[in-house]
């Protein structure tokens, strides 16, 4: 083997060694525990779903989740919407544009309520993944014996309520025979969307959130691709420099 | 060995455009890091414009918002305190507000969009304490010469009801006028200039 | 304006007339083996990645509040509100892992050609210190942010200290100046991952390149080129086979960084987290004493030395055989120079023994990696089904930990014994590119 040849074999060798390893260890971390999840199919770059989301967070959510870490007025900027817009349509506290969502939620009656505070959702996405929360959303079904009355099977004995039941409709679980363990969940009830209507409607929040957990991937991705280009021209013009220089090493 | 032939025009070429588009590299990195001083969101947030309610203010009274952690004075004066402005011009420092201490649109004796409303941002242009106010025309133990305006306890700095400086006095300058449109007829945005307001 | 540079050249070389010579011992007439390969471009993107961390590292600092009760807030607020102080903390996070991944490279670059046989023991005795006090610094560094695995990493690192006999106790509380990690905890460790410890480290990062420069690089040949014939192109006294380091090596270190860069902006920009092994899940959910993550595990770059701990059960009533364990594995990496006698340096020219001995040992350490980091909890029910998931994960890593213990066993009696045959070793550096 020449010498070009055996770069190039380490090269190539190194290359698929790095991404191998990146695909399996995603893999890994992302299968971690649970039942298997359902792509959330998160896409920043749909404006359109990330507006219905930030629709239903405002109308469904914002009762009790607060957004500490997310302003308006970045929702606004990011979002393609104007100041008007969403302070007439998203803020229904009273906030100001500027300031952060913060639910109206008393912390001590939700405690009581729920016997936990309902937790803050701005980096919800960020601790458990998009496709922990699209598939929590899919799998709320209704159990008496729980004192919120819903269950849920991707998050067992969630003290959280459904607020959404009204647009999915209402589940029920199917059990395995002879166990308490949930086999299936069925629609006993519809509710005012079909089930892929109610889908996209949970795809949609879901990747609201994921906006909200990190806005800043927006800019990661306007700018990573021109930071790449760069970075690449410049290599090569190094690469031709040190060529030139060790034409003196014998 | 030694007497390889080097090719000086390429080299230099190369170290050349190399350097060029390295140092291009380092500046467009520097930048990020520039920026990062700026002014937050947080602190945009919080020195966001001020919507101001004068629909209670009665003639000749003061009132006082906070924008951007600075005191903005809201006055609303009467007739005889805006009849008296011209004849001052030969003891002030600028009477025709030529140094840029206001928007552009704002001009003229009352140095204001609506004559009646005088708004002002309430530091001194000395030393930066906020001048305190003293409205009627009447001799004052400052000056007993007074019309009207605005005098700093700090180095007797004395203003006019326009925010316009005396001459004689430690201040150099007017008094700044902040950027503000009218919304409606009792509303103020201080911050925000009409045109932008669109 | 050249007669204005040569002026000013000439006021500070008056002024300071050891300067100019400096500059030459270590750059222009430092004569570095010409036949450098891949692995020899490590060196020089460590210091990059350790200039990177202090730059970024002073622009967060700027932002960053310490305390417990705001630390974790302030880490979003640099996030999203704070102009571009998204990329500098992805520089900062992303940094700190490739560090590890530069210096492991680095450092097996060193087994593989000897580079800590005598002459350069020092370098790398100052290296393995350089190692420890960037362990320290990153342990630390991670707990900043305030988020839940900070808080339990901390506790869990903390605790090791417990298990030393009779002082154990008070030594951890003296050390979190707590009854758990808190506000104090992490004020003294600010005040370590930004003043102390970088100031040790650069220290030491000086005092190993100087020693390196006084004795000479090693080389892939593990041939000692200031042995070997003299004159070049350059200097008729120097070695025939070393080039001045500056210009062909900081050229060839340039393509190096480029490179490098690649693939940090697109972690950077692409891939921040890494899939969670960069900055992990748990650590979006601000820190809680009262809950622990349900798969707790340090960073990726201290999982080998972790599962090493985890795989040494406790014993007589004390679980200080793991600590033990854990901090040997480093203690005999500082004390490899003695442990291999072996007369040869680069794999190239060494027995099979040493070189299949020096396989298993990189496979151990990484296959410890993941152990720790509970790869292979997952992945043994994936691929055999129901199956005792804790014994085979134990027995497979206690195997790794005997693999990596055995090399250093191994290797003090193959060179001792004479069991290895190696072969002749050329007078002269051979291949270059």
């Amino acid at each position: 083997m020449t010498k070009r040849q055996l770069l190039m074999k380490h090269i190539l060798l190194s290359i698929t060694l790095a991404l191998g390893l990146l695909a399996g260890s995603t893999q890994v971390l992302a299968s971690e525990g649970g039942p298997e999840l359902p792509s959330a199919g998160v896409n920043l770059r749909d404006q359109a779903s990330l507006q219905r989301g930030a629709r239903l967070f405002f109308n469904y959510c914002v009762g009790c989740h607060s957004l500490k870490f997310q302003r308006y007025s970045r929702i606004a900027e990011d979002l393609g919407l104007t100041e008007k817009e969403v302070m007439d349509n998203l803020d229904f506290t009273g906030a100001k544009f500027g300031e952060p969502v913060i639910s109206h939620m008393p912390e001590d009656a939700a405690k009581q309520w729920f016997g936990k505070a309902p937790p803050d959702l701005s980096l919800e996405v960020r601790a458990k993944t998009a496709d922990w929360v699209y598939g929590y959303l899919n799998s709320f079904y209704l159990d008496p014996s729980r004192p919120v009355g819903w269950n849920n099977t991707v998050f067992p004995n969630a003290s959280m309520p459904f607020p959404l039941w009204e647009l999915q409709g209402v589940q029920t679980a199917v059990r395995k025979p002879g166990s308490e363990d949930v086999e299936k969940l069925e629609l006993s009830r519809p509710g005012r969307m079909t089930p892929a209507q109610y889908q996209q409607a949970a795809r949609d929040l879901t990747n609201f959130l994921a906006y909200v957990s990190e806005p800043a991937a927006l800019q990661r991705h306007a700018y990573g691709i021109w930071v790449i280009l760069f970075l690449a021209f410049f290599t090569l013009l190094a690469y031709a420099l040190k060529k030139e220089y060790w034409k003196d090493v014998h | 060995m030694a007497n390889e032939v080097v090719d000086h025009g390429r080299r230099r070429f190369l170290t050349a455009t190399t350097s060029v588009v390295g140092g291009v590299g380092v500046v467009a990195a520097v930048v990020p890091f520039i920026k990062s001083w700026e002014p937050s969101e947080r602190a945009k947030a919080a020195g966001a414009p001020v919507m101001a309610d004068i629909g209670k203010i009665e003639l000749g009274q003061k009132v006082d918002y906070a924008w951007r952690g600075l005191p903005v004075f809201v006055v609303r004066r009467t007739k005889d305190q805006l009849a008296v402005l011209p004849s001052l011009a030969p003891r002030l420092v600028d009477p025709n507000s030529e140094v840029d201490q206001q928007p552009t649109y704002i001009k003229g004796p009352a140095r204001s969009i609506k004559p009646e409303w005088l708004v002002l941002i309430g530091i001194c242009t000395h030393l930066g304490c906020v001048p305190e106010f003293f409205p009627q025309i009447k001799p004052e133990p400052f000056d007993p010469n007074w019309k009207g305006g605005f005098f700093c306890p700090c180095h007797k700095s004395r203003y006019d009801l326009s925010g316009r400086v005396f001459s004689g006095v430690p201040a150099p300058k007017n008094l700044q006028v902040p950027p503000y449109h009218f919304v409606d007829d009792t509303h103020i945005q201080i911050g925000v200039d009409p045109k932008e307001a669109g | 304006m050249a007669n204005v540079f040569t002026r000013m050249g000439d006021w500070v070389n008056e002024r300071a007339p050891g300067m100019m010579p400096a500059y030459r011992k270590h750059m222009t007439e430092y004569y570095a083996p010409k036949n450098f390969n891949l692995w020899y471009y490590f060196g020089s993107l460590a210091l990059l990645v350790l200039v990177n961390q202090i730059v970024t590292g002073i622009f967060l600092t700027m932002n960053y509040k310490t305390s417990a009760a705001e630390a974790f807030a302030s880490v979003e607020y640099i996030m999203r509100d704070v102009e571009w102080g998204w990329l500098i903390r992805y520089m900062h996070s992303t940094g700190a892992s490739l560090f590890f991944v530069v210096v492991f490279l680095h450092m097996f670059r060193g087994l593989m050609y000897g580079s800590y046989k005598k002459p350069r023991e020092l370098v790398w005795l100052l290296g393995m210190l350089i190692f420890l006090v960037l362990m320290a610094e990153a342990f630390m560094g991670y707990v900043l942010p305030w988020g839940n695995m900070s808080f339990w990493g901390a506790k869990v690192i903390i605790s090791l200290f417990g298990t030393i006999p009779v002082i154990g106790g008070t030594l951890v509380e003296w050390i979190m100046g707590d009854y758990l990690p808190a506000d104090a905890t992490l004020n003294r460790f600010f005040a370590l991952h930004v003043i102390a410890l970088p100031l040790v480290l650069l220290l030491l990062v000086v005092l190993h390149i100087a020693a390196l420069h006084e004795v000479g690089s090693n080389n892939p040949d593990g041939v000692e080129i200031k042995k070997g014939p003299k004159g070049n192109r350059w200097d008729a006294l120097k070695p025939a086979d070393g080039i001045p380091f500056h210009p062909y090596y900081t050229v060839k270190d340039l393509v190096g960084v480029g490179f490098f860069l690649l693939i940090a902006a697109f972690i950077i920009f692409f891939a921040p987290t890494f899939g969670g092994w960069f900055l992990e899940h748990d650590n979006f959910i601000p820190a809680n004493n009262l809950v622990t993550p349900s798969h707790i595990k340090p960073v990726w770059y201290f999982t080998p030395f972790y599962a090493i701990l985890r795989m040494i059960p406790s014993f007589f009533g004390t679980a200080v055989w793991g600590v033990l364990a854990m901090f040997g594995a480093i203690a005999l990496l500082f004390a490899l120079p003695w442990i291999d006698a072996g007369k040869v340096k680069s794999v190239r020219y060494r027995g099979t023994g040493f070189k299949v001995a020096l396989g298993l040992f990189a496979a151990s350490f990484i296959l410890l990696g993941a152990v720790g980091a509970g790869v292979t909890a997952e992945v043994i029910p994936e691929w055999f089904g129901d199956v005792d998931v804790t014994f085979w994960e134990n027995l497979f890593g206690r195997l790794m930990t005997l693999i990596y213990f055995g090399y250093f066993v191994f290797l003090w009696l193959y060179t001792r014994r004479g069991w290895e045959t190696t072969r002749p070793v050329p007078e002269r550096v051979t291949t270059h590119d």
